[in-house]
């Protein structure tokens, strides 16, 4: 038995190792990413676009693909992250670009912790309704104070400084992509590292299971506290750069439609590996800009056939039909670790897509 | 010498029932108790009373002489008691692997790290490797549990209790289900716990609670009929009358 014990704790050091290694892929992703700023100048308007889009279904992912909270109102935090942006600038209180966008992410994550309570109770319709009047009661606040927020007509007259002093905002959109980008691989790279840890695993077993959760002594309500609050503070630092790299906040970015809409990117995408929201907020705008290119009026019917498909394709997993894809880069990265006897024998028939 | 567990005057109403009447059990330290009764007795409401699932209408529960009634479930785990499910309650997307990992992080208190990658602590991996090799879960600890056979996922039910690290155990049916091969297996081991673990059976099967326990109490209609040691209940008049009838007839 302990002759045993030796190469089998190598083994799973090495796998619970090649857990956490980037794969290939996310290399080729991230390269593929970065080129974009070179390759394409003339389209950084689009893709800072893309890019908020998919931080924003990025922090949906943290709640719903890791921990199960569903939610319709996600906007909540992105609108309100999207004003502190705003405010900051506008009155001058934090001018640096960098700075104001922690203080609105802390500001929305301050929010997202103070929700979060209401969340942890009942199923998932109470939550659904729950997010959504959230949303709805900070659109209406927006709304009512006009001399704060400039009402229905947006928060206007912001002047955003370079950022760090350095790299003014352009008319094409040069710096505000870049930035953008920036802000995004970093906040992937955190995300990463969270659900990759123990308290990561811990969110994925509450969603599976909290009975079972409390069990092995979980306490699950901290747990899901804890990441609807750091996912409030994502969202609202997409909602932020959003602010940052148009100089304008409206009630917008509390509406319904963008928790959907931030919903349904993810869903394209595929929940529970990170990538699903970037790659979905890709998809979704290529496919907004072809569609609506031919069927000017009725692009919507061909997004509401495709998420029909996919989720009927991915069945109780949404997003399952990008699990081969999955697989195969989790097969290469353990490959990659060359200690696994049991790979050693899989890899060979590693399914391709 | 302090029980290690003592429950005084348990009671559970769900409306105008009552599930569990005036139970009092006590387990001295290291004891093999077994808790029995025909279907419908209680028996699990006792289980989700004592690991906090369900909250007593009335009664207390003491860990070491201190009161745990109004303590949350996963502060008692803490606190050294774990539980297995009758029915398999395990993490259907996670690997054997990964939910080992998990229980073990969690009881040393490393569940919250954010920032390390699970296992990254010393001990953390030998143990997991351990508990597969004890299991025999070895050559599914990459599978997705969910697809698992049912005698795996029920040895993984175990496993993930002990890898709690209890000082009481409480068994839901440990063996319910679990084919020939796969039960010896799963009774050996709970027979090899040390000596010092409590362990509190709840039991259908005659021949493991006789093995298994050396005391006994019944549990019919929600009261405690019963207790004592496994040859004293064996021999109860009423204990035959009520329960076990059959089983003592040859």
């Amino acid at each position: 038995m302990s002759k045993l014990t030796r190469p089998l704790s190598a083994e799973i050091a090495g796998l619970l190792t090649a857990r956490a290694r980037w794969s290939p892929l996310e290399f080729v992703f991230w390269i593929a990413a970065f080129s974009t700023i070179y390759l394409f100048p003339e389209h950084h308007l689009i893709l800072t676009e893309i890019v908020i889009w998919g931080l924003f279904a990025l922090s949906i992912d943290l709640i719903l693909g890791y921990a199960g909270i569903i939610s319709l109102g996600h906007a909540a935090f992105f609108g309100f992250g999207a004003y502190a942006a705003g405010l900051l600038a506008k009155h001058e209180v934090l001018t640096e670009p960098i700075l104001a966008l922690i203080a609105a992410g802390v500001a929305s994550a301050l929010l997202g912790f103070l929700t979060s309570f209401l969340v942890l109770r009942g199923s998932d319709l109470t939550r659904l309704m729950v997010t959504l009047g959230v949303a709805l009661v900070l659109r209406e606040l927006a709304n009512r104070f006009p001399e704060v927020t400039g009402g229905a007509d947006g928060l206007q007259g912001i002047t955003m400084s370079p950022v760090l002093g350095q790299f003014r905002f352009d008319l094409y959109g040069h710096t505000a992509y870049i930035y953008s980008l920036i802000v995004l691989f970093v906040l992937f790279v955190v995300a990463r590292r969270i659900v990759r840890s123990p308290f990561g695993l811990s969110l994925q077993a509450i969603k599976g299971n909290p009975l079972r959760s409390a069990a092995v002594g979980i306490a699950v309500n901290w747990r899901l506290v804890a990441i609807y609050t750091i996912a409030a503070g994502y969202a609202g630092i997409a909602g932020a750069l959003l602010t940052q790299s148009s100089a304008f906040a409206s009630l917008e970015g509390f509406a319904f439609d963008r928790s959907a809409d931030g919903l349904l990117v993810l869903i394209i995408g595929g929940t529970g590996y990170l990538y699903g929201g970037l790659i979905g907020a890709l998809i979704f705008r290529f496919a907004h800009d072809y569609l609506s290119s031919i069927t000017p009026q009725y692009w919507q019917f061909w997004i509401g056939l495709f998420l029909v498909l996919i989720v009927l394709v991915g069945r109780d997993r949404i997003g399952g039909w990008f699990d081969p894809i999955r697989s195969l880069a989790d097969r290469v990265g353990a490959w990659r670790s060359g200690r696994s006897r049991a790979l050693g024998a899989t890899t060979g028939e590693g399914g391709k897509p | 010498m302090t029980p290690v567990l003592e429950t005084r005057a348990l009671e559970k109403r769900f409306g105008g029932i009552v599930a569990a009447n005036q139970v009092s059990l006590c387990l001295e330290k290291g004891a093999r108790h077994a808790l029995i009764g025909p279907n419908g007795a209680g028996k699990t409401t006792v289980i989700n009373l004592l690991t906090g699932v369900l909250r007593p209408s009335s009664g207390a529960i003491l860990l070491d002489g201190k009161d745990i009634t109004h303590v949350e479930p996963h502060e008692r785990v803490r606190l050294g008691m774990a539980r297995t499910f009758q029915i398999n309650q395990l993490f259907g997307d996670l690997t054997p692997l990964e939910t080992l990992g998990l229980a073990i992080s969690e009881r040393l208190g490393t569940g919250t790290h954010w920032w390390r990658t699970v296992g990254s602590r010393s001990g953390v991996v030998e143990e997991i490797g351990d508990l597969l090799e004890r299991f025999r879960l070895v050559d599914v600890m990459q599978e997705r549990t969910a697809i698992l056979p049912y005698g795996k996922q029920r040895l993984l039910e175990i496993a993930l209790a002990f890898a709690c690290r209890p000082r009481l155990l409480l068994l839901d049916e440990p063996a319910a289900g679990v084919p020939d091969g796969e039960r010896q297996e799963i009774l050996a081991t709970i027979a090899a716990l040390p000596a010092d673990v409590t362990v509190l059976l709840i039991e259908h099967d005659m021949d493991i609670v006789f093995s298994f326990a050396d005391r006994i109490s019944v549990l019919v209609n929600g009261e405690m009929l019963v207790e004592g040691s496994a040859d004293e209940v064996a021999h109860d008049p009423r204990v035959r009358a009520v329960y076990l009838g059959e089983a003592f007839d040859a």
